[in-house]
């Protein structure tokens, strides 16, 4: 079947089985492979990206239900130019990443926060990644990244 | 002021950029133009005879290339070893045949039996489904002392028994620690269970193997911590394949963790069938796989007796300890419990007599190896437990007991074979002290009681051998490959560098790091260099990242080289000022004539090196690259001092972690930043272990914890904020840049003060005394040991 979308502000579409998930439509039909499968059961969140502005696990969808959508996956995530966003920034300067597995992921979760609380607070935020998995970072870095994006102090206990 | 380049800073990771905006290049990103893909039919029972692989239905099935099964492999090697255990009687280990796809016999669940080989992966899955195999279930042994009683059915039939080996260390000095237990005033004995875990890497393996007709080269792109390992291994000892026509490639790899150390069927297997069916072929692990086939972890059974005399000294101790091989020995899964392990058993303490022996066990279980740590936590564990238990027991404060029986004099050499170079054991606990807040605990416990919580405050110390090994010394220890590193340092005509290294970078930042070093060596812009890592066609033969080495060991390599190649373009500088060799200075990238004014630039140095117009040529060769391997002259030795404090509620036994602190030695460091990401890192793995994590079988060898909703990973909510502090720095007095290593501190380090602390909880209460839990330390375990 054919299923016709648009991914970072580019139409696009593309020949599918009716099982072909979205994150495989990505990766292999589009070759944005910035978008992660870490799990088979839907619990990592590598695999995070925004359709139509919503955060959703793209493992848990099928492509043809993303039929006519907006989606924004990790590659769309930059200016144009280049230039991080400022939660990607944040990861860089607050060392929020190590392999980088759980990254794009951890970023489209953190922006689709932001965009609907812009001043988390230490437990929103952790609440907020609750399904997504780093192996890495042990979050302390994450969750500094997040709140210094959102322009807020350090607790001090993440001083360090 | 912090350095804002160069050794000491804490530069911003440059590969950051790559994984920030979706760039990178992970192995599952690789698809090559014909590739075909591979679905393997994994064993769903722990233990049975494999009488027969009916795939006649499925060789028919749209897509499908070709099958493989067992057969296949007969006259292929066997997945090897890489470590010799002699035993306590000086036997070898007994070392079972270990094939790529299950012939004759299922050994557990997840095994590999046949490969199907399509050109979707939808359809190879679909083609496994209309396979049928013919077995007979036979028991499985899962329980380890089971399996080595007298009756237990065994894994290997051609072996003697489910015992690997008896292994006593220092099997000499039995007798004196009998002894010496037997004379002391006071002997705590704790038996404990060091709970099996799973790596889990968020980056599932993925293998994709090449082949090319023309010249007969082969070509494998694996999630490797250790590409040369791969070849050596898989090349060698496997496929028979020639060093000269197998590449290795480990590109951007999403986390290791020791789990991606070792040679897996998988690789073998596709690096085989390209070259049966002329086409790439491609397999991606799922997750569900990644936990029946990556190799688990600990799984040890231990008891351990301290023993002390009248005023508290430690005077002995004894362990007996039980670790779990799996049904097949994976890479390094020999050495993980007995010289990763027995070798640290006097942690920082100064315990005169020390006996350590381990039975390593087959079982109907998925291979158990090195996971971060790799037998140091499980060390520490058993060491930081039973001090802990036997201060309770003796009624005086833990830290003072440790303190009373702290090292205090370097270089020590401790009666289980290795030598501490150097070290300050006081001086990491008085920082934890400091940066734990002790002074305000009583008052946060007072805090707790008012709302009906109790609090505990848990410590412990840990020393690790990192940065492996000297090769002889390994040698002798069985080890069958030296363990240097190797690194070329390539100065291009411009002046900038790339440098070639054998460590592998799969989240430790190399690509930052690595460079911060030659820029200070040289005084030229880090971003003037780059490392180039992960392939065996363009780096020199090292032997990758685990046991915290790459820096120690490798940087070490990188740090010689680069000795070289300054000593070589002082050689060009001279001639250039005609000046005297020896009067030459390197400094912020210009060399100068000491005394005078004179000076060239390093890029004037570089460009003569390959445009040789005004050039010492009958002195020296043209050109400015040169290469090192490093053999270290002795481990490195990290340690610390880590506290953890809770808040558990009796009602319920849920633990909320309210603080954890770490107060690390890792010697000389060369960007704190990163460091204290690796330091964050493995906490958060410690307390996975300690709280929630526990991979679990039942009695017929399934897997129950087979997948993220049941094996228990730390989310962000699970963790708090830490604070850890690497101030105290005793530096490394054998390698160049006087660096120890900081990969697995946090995994080896936490998980005693956490498990100290929640008995602390449990004791200060006005219930039942509670003298252990075994980890995870889930809410039901603690509960249930309250009542
Ligand atoms: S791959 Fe989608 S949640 Fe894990
Ligand atoms: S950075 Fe490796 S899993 Fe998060």
């Amino acid at each position: 079947m054919k299923v016709s979308m648009e991914v970072n502000g580019r139409a696009v579409s593309g020949d599918i089985e009716g099982r072909t998930l979205l994150v495989d439509f990505l990766r292999e039909g589009l070759h944005l492979t910035g978008t992660h499968v870490g799990c088979d059961t839907s619990q990592c969140g590598a695999c995070t990206v925004h359709v139509d502005g919503a955060q959703v696990k793209a493992c848990t969808i099928f492509a043809a239900e993303a039929e006519g959508a907006k989606i924004t996956t990790i590659e769309g995530v930059a200016a144009p130019d280049g230039t991080l966003s400022t939660v990607q920034q944040a990861f860089q300067d607050y060392h929020g990443l190590q392999c980088g597995f759980c990254t794009p992921g951890m970023v489209m979760a953190a922006t689709s926060l932001l965009k609907d609380n812009p001043k988390p607070t230490e437990a929103e935020i952790r609440h907020h990644l609750d399904g997504n998995i780093c192996r890495c970072t042990g979050y302390h870095n994450i969750i500094k990244a997040i709140m210094a994006a959102s322009g807020q102090e350090m607790p001090a206990l993440a001083a360090e | 002021m912090p350095k804002d380049s160069g050794i000491g800073a804490s530069s911003k990771r440059r590969e950051d950029v790559r994984f920030l905006t979706g760039t990178g290049n992970y192995t599952d990103d690789i698809n090559i133009y014909g590739q075909l893909h591979v679905h393997f039919l994994r064993a769903d029972v722990a233990h049975a005879v494999l009488n027969g692989v009916d795939t006649s239905a499925a060789e028919g099935m749209p897509g499908v290339q070709r099958i493989f099964t067992g057969a296949d492999f007969e006259a292929v090697g066997s997945i090897p070893c890489g470590w010799l255990i002699t035993d306590r009687h000086g036997d070898p280990m007994q070392e079972p045949r270990h094939p790529v796809l299950a012939h004759g016999k299922i050994r557990h669940v997840g095994e590999p039996i046949c490969a199907v080989v399509a050109d979707t992966l939808a359809q190879a899955r679909d083609a496994a489904e209309a396979i049928v195999l013919d077995y007979d279930a036979l028991p499985a042994v899962i329980d380890m002392k089971d399996a080595i009683g007298a009756d237990a059915p065994k894994v290997h039939d051609d072996l003697t028994g489910n015992l690997c080996y008896d292994w006593g260390f220092v099997e000499e000095n039995r007798q004196a620690v009998d002894d010496a237990i037997k004379g002391a005033a006071h002997v705590t004995t704790l038996e404990l269970v060091n709970n099996r875990l799973i790596a889990n890497p968020m980056e599932p393996r993925v293998a994709v193997g090449e082949y090319n007709r023309a010249d007969d080269f082969h070509t494998l792109h694996t999630t490797s911590q250790n590409p040369h390992v791969i070849r050596l291994l898989m090349g060698a000892f496997v496929l028979g394949i020639p060093e000269h026509k197998l590449r290795v490639v480990a590109p951007d790899v999403g986390g290791g963790f020791g789990t991606k150390i070792f040679h897996y069927q998988e690789e073998a297997f596709v690096t085989f069938a390209a070259k049966a069916l002329n086409r790439p072929v491609k397999w991606t692990s799922t997750r569900s796989e990644a936990f029946m086939s990556d190799a688990h972890g600990r799984d040890h059974v231990t008891k351990i007796e301290l023993a002390l005399d009248a005023e508290n000294n430690f005077v002995a101790v004894r362990t007996e300890t039980y670790a779990n091989m799996g049904a097949y020995l994976s890479t390094f899964a020999s050495c993980t419990p007995t010289w990763l392990h027995g070798t640290l058993m006097a942690g920082n303490y100064k315990t005169p007599h020390i006996y350590v022996n381990v039975k390593a066990v087959f079982t109907n279980t998925v291979p158990v190896d090195a996971y971060r740590g790799a037998g140091r936590p499980e060390a520490t564990f058993q060491l930081e437990r039973v001090i802990d238990m036997a201060a309770h027991e003796l009624g005086v404060d833990p830290i003072a007991l440790r303190r009373q029986n702290f090292i205090t004099e370097f270089p020590y050499a401790t009666p289980v074979a290795v030598e501490y170079d150097t070290g300050d054991y006081h001086a990491t606990m008085d920082k934890l002290i400091d940066i734990a807040d002790f002074a305000g605990f009583d008052a946060r416990r007072a805090e707790s009681e008012a709302k009906g919580k109790l609090r505990g405050l848990g410590v412990n110390c840990y020393i690790e051998a990192c940065g492996i090994a000297p090769s002889n010394l390994v040698g002798q220890l069985g080890a069958r490959a030296g363990l240097y590193d190797a690194a070329t340092v390539r100065v291009n005509a411009t002046g900038s560098i790339s440098v070639m290294v054998g460590a592998h970078s799969h989240g430790q930042g190399h690509e930052t790091s690595f460079p911060q070093v030659i820029s200070e060596m040289i005084g030229i812009p880090e971003d003037q260099i780059d490392i180039v890592h992960g392939d065996t066609s363009k780096i020199p033969f090292g032997m990758g990242t685990y046991g915290s080495r790459s820096l120690a060991v490798c940087g070490s390599a990188m740090v010689r080289a680069a000795e070289k190649v300054i000593n070589k373009a002082k050689k060009i500088a001279a001639h250039l000022m005609e000046a005297s060799e020896g009067d030459i200075e390197l400094k912020d990238g210009r060399f100068s004539v000491a005394g005078t004014d004179k000076s060239v630039a390093w890029g004037d140095v570089t460009l003569a090196a390959y445009v040789p117009h005004n050039y010492p040529l009958t002195d020296i060769e043209p050109g400015l690259e040169e290469t090192a391997f490093y053999d270290p002259a002795n481990f490195t030795y990290p340690s610390g001092a880590y506290s953890c404090e809770v808040e558990l509620d009796p009602e319920t036994g849920h633990v909320k972690i309210e603080r954890f602190c770490a107060a690390d030695d890792f010697g000389n460091i060369i960007n704190p930043m990163i460091v204290s990401g690796q330091v964050h890192g493995g906490i958060a793995q410690g307390i996975g272990q300690a709280m929630m994590e526990g991979c679990a079988y039942d009695s017929d060898g399934q897997l129950l914890s087979a997948s993220y909703m049941d094996y228990a990973m730390p989310r962000a909510g699970d963790v708090p904020f830490y604070t850890v502090d690497h101030s105290c720095q005793t530096p490394c007095t054998h390698n160049p840049l006087g660096v120890k290593g900081c990969g697995e501190a946090g995994a080896i380090g936490s998980p005693p003060s956490l498990v100290n602390a929640v008995l602390d909880a449990i004791n200060s209460g006005p219930g039942k005394k509670v003298a252990h839990i075994n980890m995870p330390l889930t809410p039901s375990r603690v509960w249930a040991a309250m009542q």
